[in-house]
């Protein structure tokens, strides 16, 4: 560190007009926007598809942004898009949901039989069938 | 345009088959306009955007709209039939079907290789019924004697031409 301070001093000599450019080493250049943390996130999301006179626009318009963010969505999350979805009488987006989430875990094969795991209860209290229930995850 | 139209109403012909009547399409298909409303919002099989701007079926008829009256109440009361109907009249496509793919390429690539190989044969006979003779320093007597020039004044005698050749024992190392 001191070493530095040092050579970056003899260069500030050098170029004689140039002081007001040598940046303090102690200070990093990382941006100073807070970052939302995980559950806020999550609750972000929680909140507005709670909203209980969400329109099915905002229903489309929310769950296509969602599943455009690089993650896959909390249960807690789906869980209230499928409420949301009862509350509008829409079973389609209800299972097209589903199925979006297994496609966007990829590789990872293990997250979509553990989010329908936490999801059972609302899937039975609701009668929403899975898409291998009803034989539209093969072709 | 005809062909899609017959093709919709060999669709039609059974039970709950899939075709989109959303309004768009159908006034392309049954007024022969080839003109969509670009304006209007379209149906779309997306992985990235699962829910739709409008359902693929619009104009339902009476059995759907029956249909739809049902899924008002507790969806616990529909059988798996009923279910999957009210999936299809919205998304004509599952994300299965979506990601099937298809045998497309290899289309592609047999067309490729068949005009490859119907070029080859265009410029075979061009070669032999259009090109003319090549020039006289080209002939086995040139060519011997222009090497020997090579070789007599050294072309390339460190790493190249003339390296290779053994002066001592007058013939290619």
């Amino acid at each position: 560190m001191m070493i530095s301070a040092a050579v970056l001093r003899g260069l500030a000599s050098l170029t004689r007009a140039r002081a007001s450019h040598t940046a303090p080493l102690a200070i990093r250049c990382y941006s100073h926007a807070k970052v939302e943390t995980d559950e806020e996130f999550d609750s972000r999301w929680v909140t507005y598809f709670s909203k209980p006179d969400l329109d099915a626009w905002e229903l489309r318009k929310g769950m296509n942004t969602l599943i455009g963010y690089d993650l896959v969505p909390e249960p807690k999350i789906l869980d209230s898009a499928l409420r949301a979805c009862r509350r509008l009488d829409d079973l389609a987006s209800a299972i097209r949901i589903l199925e979006a989430v297994k496609d966007k875990s990829g590789p990872h094969q293990e997250i979509y039989p553990y989010v329908i795991q936490e999801l059972r209860p609302t899937l039975q209290e609701l009668g929403i069938s899975t898409p291998e229930e009803l034989g539209i995850h093969t072709v | 345009m005809l062909a899609s139209r017959a093709l919709v109403r060999g669709l039609q012909s059974g039970f709950w088959r899939r075709v989109s009547t959303s309004s768009g399409a159908w006034a392309a298909h049954t007024h022969d306009v080839d003109v969509l409303d670009c304006s209007a919002p379209q149906y779309n099989n997306r992985l990235d955007t699962p829910l739709p701007d409008v359902p693929f079926v619009r104009n339902l008829s009476a059995e759907q709209k029956k249909l739809k009256e049902k899924e008002k109440g507790p969806w616990t009361q529909l059988t798996k039939e009923e279910k999957l109907a009210i999936y299809r009249l919205t998304h004509e496509l599952s994300f299965s079907e979506m990601k099937k793919g298809s045998k497309e390429w290899m289309t592609v690539l047999g067309g490729m290789f068949f005009f490859f190989g119907f070029t080859g044969l265009l410029v075979w006979w061009q070669r032999v019924y259009v090109y003319g003779d090549v020039p006289h320093t080209f002939s086995q007597e040139w060519i011997d004697k222009q090497t020997q020039r090579m070789i007599d004044m050294r072309v390339n005698p460190v790493h190249g031409f003339s390296n290779k050749w053994d002066y001592e024992k007058k013939q290619w190392k």
